[in-house]
């Protein structure tokens, strides 16, 4: 099987060999509104290993940007409640104090957004304001923060950073923009990067710079990276493990190859064989029927069912996260009986596919 | 067949070197947003043209249906050209070329029930009695597969998917020749997508619509088209039927965006040999000399500085604007 070795190294990352450098457990958020307290995450349990590469995966109000938030404790003012724990290296991030949170945030776990303007202050050079990270956290002085300023800017790939240190952000393009972010967040060596679709904002071929220039510092420098995306191709270009959320709870999780390709939840194959990369040309496009249930309005039992082709009796109870063996887990009981299509089935149709032998 | 010359000849608009420019708001300089782009959208085609944020993909669909007057050159739609019209032929003439955008919500007054929104256009066009005139809205809403009691809902009540079918009935309540398609897909969730694009299809069909899809999302446009155009910086680079561009495409930024274009397959099935473009797209104000992509294009000699590539039919029915088209040979991608 030539597929073989590729897939089994990144398998190994993914099964957690390490001990893991975050542990989510039972993570819920609870919303108050004018209707009453909403839950829009629950019993969300993943881990994130030293310098692993993970992405969060699903469609706009599945809960991943409040996940990424909650872990920073950046969430809005009309939190009701946050359950569970986030062990990070021996901290409990949601117990933990206000000031132990602040020597976490933007000093071991750092978050870069998708638009990258909103982030930048648009009166201060980005010289200083990647310098002012830096001299909070280490309280180094001035010269030394510029000068390792200088040093990161020229990291992350940003032509001539002598002149460009002393811009605003209005004078730089998005992709240079974001890669200033990238800076502001790794200047201070994070153990942990969350980003929240990095590259969503930026054309198709400055996105591949970013991704690129993600992937190698976070393999150079060893840092964790939490990529949360709606891309399925970003994460399988740039992560080493995926983790699939439907309607605030985690439905998949394991190596992203083996979830391309054998996916073990109906919503992830649905996914899947939704999009157009991998459909014949003109054909048409299988799609998930339905949409989403309202956070007021959840279904007990399996939140998918009343989308899934697959539903039977049983659906209605609740769903664990079952462990599937080889480092994957999926939130479905009936995953030993199903066979889903994933994403080689489809390929099969591009020309690509006859080079290499389907696995 | 593209050879096939009554194919070639049902043209139902035609771009003459078009050109659209722009002052800047200190009116100091011109931003060249379309500068010298031909084209023919032959009727019952999908013609896809992507290009990246500045390439002036939106600015032509927008010439288009005549939202902005062309600075200079021509657009016939089916050999007239609607700007030498009186203004009341004019007006019904554009009824047969509609647009669609992105944002659905942008497109639908969040204050008007979703009925009186696609009634709009045929209270306009004052056709037949106000009964008539709401049977042919309730039947466009149902064509695009919304429920019956969607017409008396606000927008707010629905979901985004609903609200761009709901933008898509109310372009067809006209029964429009050709649809100018602007990211029309770009803000639905991926699972929406798929079904918005079945939909687009099945109109096709049923009424013999023309459609210009306009999007930077290559797999869309290359599920969708038939042929595709790709622009970057105000100019066509290439054009061609989709396989064609697709599998062999001629010009170098072409290829460069087929390489970037992240897909979700396992790494065992995905090839290494990613063109990585240096920098980005430059300002529309000041474009480089001769070929405008050269500042980025790994194979750039001395030539494309001095002489603007010229636009021609390398093979039957692909054109391509790169001085060293036929010396490259690029592995399929």
């Amino acid at each position: 099987m030539p597929a073989a070795a590729p897939r089994q190294c990144r398998s190994e990352a993914a099964a957690g060999r390490a001990p893991p450098l975050m542990s989510v457990r039972g993570l819920g958020i609870r919303f108050k509104t004018s209707l009453g307290v909403w839950q829009a995450t629950r019993k969300i349990d993943f881990d994130i290993a030293p310098g692993e590469r993970v992405g969060i995966v699903g469609e706009s109000g599945c809960g991943k940007t409040i996940t990424g938030l909650s872990i920073l404790r950046l969430l809005p003012g009309n939190l009701a409640g946050l359950d569970g724990s986030i062990l990070f290296d021996g901290t409990d991030l949601v117990s933990c104090s206000a000031r132990a949170m602040r020597e976490i945030r933007g000093r071991r776990i750092a978050m870069i957004f998708q638009e990258p303007m909103s982030a930048l202050d648009p009166v201060f050079t980005v010289g200083h304001q990647i310098a002012e990270t830096l001299r909070v956290h280490t309280g180094i002085a001035k010269e030394e923060a510029r000068a390792r300023t200088l040093e990161m800017l020229r990291r992350v790939g940003i032509a001539s950073p002598e002149r460009r240190i002393d811009d605003y952000p209005h004078q730089l393009s998005g992709g240079m923009r974001q890669r200033v972010m990238i800076a502001a967040a790794l200047i201070c060596g994070p153990q942990l990067l969350i980003a929240d679709e990095p590259t969503t904002a930026l054309d198709v071929t400055v996105q591949a710079q970013i991704l690129e220039l993600l992937r190698e510092l976070s393999e150079t420098s060893n840092t964790a990276l939490m990529l949360i995306t709606h891309d399925l191709g970003v994460v399988a270009e740039t992560c080493t493990r995926m983790i699939t959320m439907y309607a605030g709870e985690v439905i998949e999780d394991g190596p992203v190859d083996d979830a391309l390709v054998r996916p073990l939840h109906p919503y992830t194959s649905g996914l899947l064989r939704s999009l157009p990369h991998l459909s014949p040309r003109h054909g048409r496009l299988p799609s998930i029927p339905g949409r989403v249930p309202s956070i007021v309005d959840m279904p007990n039992g399996c939140r998918f069912r009343a989308r899934c082709a697959h539903a039977a009796p049983g659906c209605e109870a609740e769903q664990e996260l079952l462990d599937a063996g080889a480092g994957r887990k999926v939130r479905c009981w009936r995953f030993r009986e199903l066979d889903l299509p994933g994403a080689l089935q489809h390929a099969a149709t591009a020309p690509i596919a006859a080079m290499t032998g389907t696995p | 067949m593209p050879l096939a010359p009554d194919s070639r000849q049902d043209t139902i608009v035609s771009v003459r070197d078009l050109e659209v420019r722009f002052q800047t708001s200190d009116r100091r300089a011109t931003v060249r947003a379309v500068d010298g782009v031909n084209f023919d959208v032959r009727r019952g085609e999908t013609f896809g043209i992507i290009g990246e944020s500045g390439s002036g993909k939106t600015t032509i669909g927008r010439a288009l249906v005549f939202l902005l007057k062309p600075s200079a050159g021509a657009i016939r739609h089916e050999g007239i050209d609607p700007l030498v019209l009186p203004r009341k032929r004019f007006q019904s003439h554009r009824r047969d070329y509609q647009i669609i955008f992105q944002d659905p919500n942008a497109a639908l007054n969040p204050r008007m029930t979703i009925l009186s929104s696609v009634l709009e256009p045929l209270e306009l066009a004052r056709g037949g009695t106000s009964t008539e005139r709401e049977r042919q809205a309730r039947e466009a809403l149902d064509r695009v597969g919304l429920p019956q009691d969607v017409g008396e809902r606000y927008p707010h009540q629905l979901s985004g998917g609903q609200k761009q079918r709901v933008v898509i009935a109310r372009a067809l309540t006209l029964k429009p020749k050709l649809i100018v398609c602007d990211e029309v897909v770009a803000a639905l969730d991926m699972s929406i997508r798929g079904d918005v694009l079945n939909l687009f299809a099945d109109l096709q069909r049923e009424l013999g619509l023309t459609y210009v899809f306009i999007t930077h999302d290559l797999a869309v446009v290359s599920h969708i088209s038939e042929r595709v155009a790709v622009m970057y910086l105000g100019r066509f680079v290439e054009l061609g039927p989709t396989e064609r561009v697709s599998e062999h495409p001629l010009h170098p930024y072409t290829r460069a965006l087929l390489s970037a274009e992240p897909r979700p397959l396992p790494s065992s099935l995905r090839e290494g040999s990613r063109i990585m473009l240096q920098g980005e797209i430059p300002s529309p104000i000041d474009p480089p000399s001769g070929c405008r992509f050269r500042t980025r294009c790994p194979y750039a000699q001395e030539l494309c500085a001095e002489k603007t590539p010229d636009w021609r039919e390398l093979e039957p029915d692909h054109w391509v604007a790169c001085h060293f088209a036929e010396h490259r040979d690029f592995a399929p991608n």
